[in-house]
């Protein structure tokens, strides 16, 4: 249905494009043209396709809620909660479509039987109104391109804001991160208070909290203490930053300030390709290949080792990483001016001392910044965790036993089906909120860091 | 007395040839002015002499350079110790982005001169002194070598090159990036530093080269066209190439 | 020289030395790991490009088959009862062996094995009555003994592979009757439970969809606000900060696009859960920061003499940035989006959370159908426990690996190909 109503509407704006040109070579017959013919093809066209398919995408966000709206009326006298509410409409809406499998009640027929006939009324009136719509834009159009108006400023004018709106994709996809995150994070807060679970050190939601269809505090009291979480998470990413930090940072002084043409030309892409590889490879490399080798090494030195542990995990982050800090390095270290260099030659310096002491200090903001970014991937990569670290959230410093890590916890509460209005899912939200933040301000000061950086020496 | 001798340099940018067949003798504790028209050559003969030609991955140069009957021009040679004894003055002051003081410090420290605290604090001060800066920044000896003015960065690139106490000092323009009363300055420092130090000067500026050195040599188009002391190349030059230099008829 | 100095110099150098060694050797560990992680996966998953076959004789007995026409239609073999035909088929590899233990043999080839039995027979209608060789495809545990990925001397009762079976197979092998061929259906099956028949024709689908959808969705957005910043913003706090923004939204952890799909597209638009169009469009919202910048990056290189010479012409701002600006700066432009493009297709965990992970076993025909995806497909068999699903997983890390190659190179091309070089 509207898939056949936005194909009529783009169908018609390009009918009205081709109707807007022959009207202009019609025009130029008796007098001069305020613009090239296409311009007043675009003028309808835009005139047609626009009003109307904004009107539609209104009506179809704002609709959903209306009709929820009116089909709730019918309980408000029941004193229910929202949680409540909600999962009522989710059982009128699988009534209409026929996917509803469990109790059938006379109110619930009744009230499916108003939300199908609500959704007739609202799809008839969404097509007049479209219709009308449509008309009136067109025939406003089309008198201003019969009295010759100017064609080519309108026209501009719209693309103008359509590239305006376009720009502004990019915050609402950041609007719609924060608002879906604290929908579901705040309503997770309403059961479990925010100090349990900053600082509580239990994590287990693997059972379920609702009793008597109502989520229950005193089960979950002790369950969602996001400590062990919060600590796994810097922890592995601390291992991955051991492993990526000396061996990421030496490649790149050594690409940038030792060698060749010929090795950089080869060495710097081929160590890129680390980077290039999917993380869920990773991921299993570390499970296959990398946790029984830690594990085999560990117990031939006598050591209890899981085979999923927090080293593997750590390590093969780090592998990952590594080309992410010996590149940015390796840019930063190139933008060192040469005279700084020259300086220190001349005083009669050897190159390491060069780098040690003059190059390493005067590109340290760029470094600082550029190892912040790397710790930013580091506590937001997930796949890694969940396929090579454990999935028991351990309060743990023992890089031999198994961690989980925030993102693996928003993984594995969310596989499978979730119950909207479960706490355990709205956790998974709570979670994500947390890692927004952490990786949010991690950014900004990398960001801030690399481009003060870049100013000074540009 | 003779410092540097070269004899027939040669240098090559890749395939194309900078410096032709250059001969020259550097008299120990004089200055030298090597002028010349921008491209001529004349930075490229002075970076020959500490090797920072080195550190430009297509440059090749050929021929003889003695200091002291010491071969600079082999691969044998340790260009670390040639530049302990060969310092430089940059055209652009280049101070490192740390302390004045941990910037006149650097030589001595990599070079292991001061033994201790107090040693190191001395020579800091005499190399600043020597430099003409000491009554500037005494106060100030652990603020950024970077936010002083042009002028006092490049003393302190001075100070920095004299910490070591080089036999010779190397100089690239030194003073083309600097203001008229910062080149007096300069200028001034110049002629107390020869009584210790051969100074080899790269200039543009011919009335500084006839205002500080000894001895000139006029480079064009990567030859050396005349040398010798700096009264008769400026007052009755042999060859007419540079007389029309000197006059200003082109250049 | 004195002695101290030549040793103080003697210890520069070796600083030096081993300075030099330890960037050698950071390199050179880290090429290492990227040489053993490629010889893992190719070692472990080039024998899954192999499919082993049993070949046996089935005897389409009419009777055995319950059909009672004289010259049976298509239909008649198409109901036709296979269980007993194809039950023979195996059991006959060792008339000897009882009854009560038939079901070692039936187990060495896949559970569809009637069906294989079944859709030659349809295939070759002549066939009936006679006594025909068929090749019957080995159980995973028989491929991985074929393949010596199987260990054969730990005890009986720790291998899924008896030694009654091993002897059978030993039996095959000597008589050539155990193939191994080129496994097409690989390529063209859909997942399933059994790694031998497992396939990743529905999760390459699936990739295919969500990256289509991906690029339907976030090139135009892209290019188009990239446009707009680049030539038509004013230079203001409310610009400064959709820039802010961009740079922000690139480095955000890609799972957070996964909460954001599922609070958004599926929670609140109701769209389809599990489908590539919801992938799709979760991808699109991450790949969108990266080819802004890149659009941004290439339209900042186009020089500004070329719009002056445009202006200067009479053209207005909106036709200088589109006939000319835009055209030049499209090669920057779309190799960023392939790049942009390759980084969507290994995603793995936003897809994980719109349930792109659920086991599908048919092949979706539209962007609406619920599939997976090749990077999920990974996840799913590598968390399977059978060994047969090892190589199936590595060989398709390898498709995976080779669709990344291939756009890497494609933008490489573009950019090389295409790109005007400005002097």
């Amino acid at each position: 249905m509207n898939l056949i109503l936005v194909t009529f509407i783009i169908l018609l704006a390009f009918t009205s494009y081709y109707f807007g040109r022959k009207k202009a070579l019609v025009i130029q017959s008796s007098q001069r043209l305020t613009a090239l013919p296409k311009f007043y093809g675009y003028y309808l066209a835009a005139w047609c396709a626009a009003p109307a398919l904004i009107i539609f995408a209104l009506w179809s966000v704002f609709e959903p809620s209306i009709v929820k709206t009116f089909i709730l009326q019918d309980y408000t006298d029941q004193s229910l909660t929202k949680n409540e509410l909600q999962l009522i409409y989710t059982k009128v809406k699988a009534l209409a479509a026929g996917t509803y499998t469990g109790n059938i009640t006379n109110f619930l027929d009744e009230s499916a039987n108003k939300y199908i006939q609500l959704k007739g009324i609202a799809n008839s009136a969404k097509v007049a109104i479209i219709l009308a719509i449509l008309i009136l834009s067109l025939s406003f159009a089309y008198r201003s391109v019969q009295k010759n108006d100017r064609m080519r400023e309108p026209v501009e004018i719209f693309l103008k804001w359509v590239l305006f709106v376009a720009s502004l994709g990019a915050v609402l996809v950041t609007i719609g991160i924060v608002f879906s995150l604290l929908f579901e994070a705040i309503r997770f807060f309403q059961a479990v208070k925010i100090f349990d679970f900053i600082f509580g050190t239990h994590w287990y939601p693997a059972k379920t909290f609702v009793r008597d269809g109502q989520p229950d505090p005193e089960l979950m009291k002790d369950a969602f203490g996001a400590v062990p979480l919060f600590a796994g998470t810097f922890f592995i990413a601390f291992i991955a930053m051991c492993v990526a930090i000396p061996i990421g940072l030496l490649s790149g002084i050594y690409l940038s300030e030792y060698a060749g043409r010929g090795v950089r030309k080869y060495a710097k892409p081929i160590i890129e390709i680390l980077a290039g590889i999917p993380t869920v490879v990773y991921g299993f490399f570390a499970a296959l290949t990398v946790g029984p080798f830690v594990k085999e090494i560990g117990n031939a030195m006598g050591l209890e080792v899981s085979a999923e542990s927090a080293l593997a995990a750590g390590a093969v982050m780090g592998v990952m990483i590594i080309p992410f800090i010996s590149s940015l390095s390796d840019d930063v270290i190139t933008a060192v001016p040469q005279n700084l260099r020259d300086g220190s030659y001349a005083m009669g310096a050897t190159k390491s001392e060069t780098v040690k002491k003059v190059i390493f200090p005067a590109a340290l903001p760029g470094i600082v910044g550029s190892i912040l970014l790397a710790v930013s991937r580091a506590v937001g990569e997930t796949m890694i965790v969940v396929m090579a670290s454990g999935l028991a959230a351990n309060l743990t410093m023992n890089p031999l036993e198994s961690t989980s890590t925030i993102t693996a916890q928003i993984v594995v509460i969310l596989i499978g089906d979730q119950q909207f209005g479960d706490p355990k899912t709205q956790s998974a939200f709570a979670l994500g909120i947390s890692l927004f933040i952490v990786t949010l301000f991690l950014n900004v000061i990398a960001l801030s860091v690399v481009k003060k950086y870049r100013e000074k020496y540009e | 007395m003779s410092k540097i001798k070269a004899e027939n340099v040669n240098v090559y940018y890749g395939s194309k040839q900078a410096l032709f067949d250059v001969s020259i003798d550097i008299a120990e504790k004089e200055v030298t002015a090597l002028i010349g028209p921008s491209g001529c050559g004349k930075s490229t003969f002075l970076r020959c002499l500490n090797r920072m030609n080195d550190v430009i991955e297509i440059c090749r140069v050929e021929g003889s350079i003695k200091m002291d009957n010491l071969e600079l021009n082999s691969r044998k040679l340790d260009v670390v110790r040639l530049r302990e004894n060969v310092g430089m003055v940059f055209q652009k002051p280049n101070p490192f982005p740390k302390t004045i003081y941990e910037n006149v410090a650097y030589g001595p420290t990599i070079h292991g001169i001061a033994q201790s605290k107090e040693e190191m604090d001395q020579i800091v001060e005499t190399s600043l002194k020597k430099a003409a800066l000491w009554n500037e920044v005494k106060d100030r000896l652990d603020e950024i070598g970077t936010g002083l003015s042009g002028g006092q960065q490049q003393r302190l690139c001075i100070a920095r090159a004299i910490s070591v106490s080089p036999e010779v000092i190397l100089m690239d323009e030194p003073c083309s990036a600097l203001d008229p009363i910062a080149t007096a300055q300069i200028e001034e420092l110049i002629d107390d530093l020869k009584k210790e130090v051969t100074i080899v000067i790269v200039t543009h500026s011919m009335s500084q080269a006839a205002r500080v050195s000894q001895k000139t040599g006029f480079f064009h188009l990567g030859k050396l066209i005349e040398f010798g002391p700096t009264d008769k190349i400026f007052k009755n030059p042999d060859n007419q190439q540079t007389q029309d230099y000197i006059t200003g008829r082109f250049g | 020289m004195n002695s101290f100095k030549k040793n103080l110099l003697k210890k520069r150098y070796n600083a030096e030395r081993r300075f030099q060694w330890y960037g050698k050797i950071a390199i050179g560990l880290a090429l290492t790991f990227l040489a053993v992680f490629m010889f893992q996966i190719f070692s472990k998953g080039y024998s899954a490009f192999q499919k082993t076959w049993i070949v046996t004789e089935v005897h389409y007995d009419k009777e055995l088959l319950l059909i009672d026409a004289e010259s049976p239609s298509k239909d008649d073999l198409e109901n036709a009862d296979y269980y007993d035909v194809a039950y023979k088929a195996m059991t006959s590899l060792d008339p000897g062996l009882p009854e009560e233990e038939d079901r070692q043999l039936i187990q060495m080839v896949s559970y569809k094995y009637e069906t294989e039995v079944k859709d030659l027979l349809l295939k070759n209608p002549d066939f009936l009555g006679k006594i025909v060789p068929i090749k019957l495809t080995a159980s995973d545990d028989v491929d991985q003994v074929h393949k010596g990925n199987y260990p054969r001397d730990i005890p009986e009762k720790n291998r899924r592979v008896n030694d009654y079976q091993l002897q059978i197979y030993d039996m095959l092998n000597e008589r050539g009757d155990i193939l191994s061929e080129f496994n097409i259906s690989f390529f063209t099956s859909p997942d399933s439970r059994e790694a031998e028949l497992a396939g990743i024709a529905s999760s390459f689908m699936g990739t295919v969809f969500s990256i289509l959808v991906c690029l339907a969705f976030s090139f135009p957005i892209a290019v188009l606000a990239a446009i707009y910043l680049e030539e038509f913003a004013p230079k203001n706090k409310f610009t400064d900060f959709i820039e802010v923004n961009i740079n922000n939204l690139a480095a955000v952890p890609s799972i957070v696009f996964g909460l954001l799909g599922l609070g958004v597209l599926l929670a609140v638009f109701n769209l389809p859960r599990s489908t590539p169009l919801v992938g799709g469009i979760t991808l699109s919202l991450m790949t969108l920061p990266t080819i802004i910048i890149a659009a941004r990056a290439s339209l900042k290189a186009v020089p500004p003499s070329i719009r002056e010479a445009a202006l200067a012409m009479g053209a207005s701002n909106m036709q200088t940035t589109m006939h000319h600006t835009v055209p030049l700066s499209m090669p920057g432009t779309l190799s960023g989006t392939i790049i942009g493009l390759a980084q969507a297709l290994g995603e793995t965990a936003p897809l994980i959370l719109i349930g792109m992970v659920a086991f599908v076993n048919t092949i979706p025909g539209t962007p609406v159908d619920p599939a997976a995806s090749l990077p999920v497909q990974i996840y799913i068999w590598s968390e399977s426990a059978e060994r047969g699903f090892v190589e199936k997983v590595s060989a398709c890390i390898m498709v995976l690996l080779a669709f990344l190659i291939l756009m890497n190179l494609a933008a490489q091309i573009v950019r090389h190909k295409f790109e005007k070089k400005w002097s």
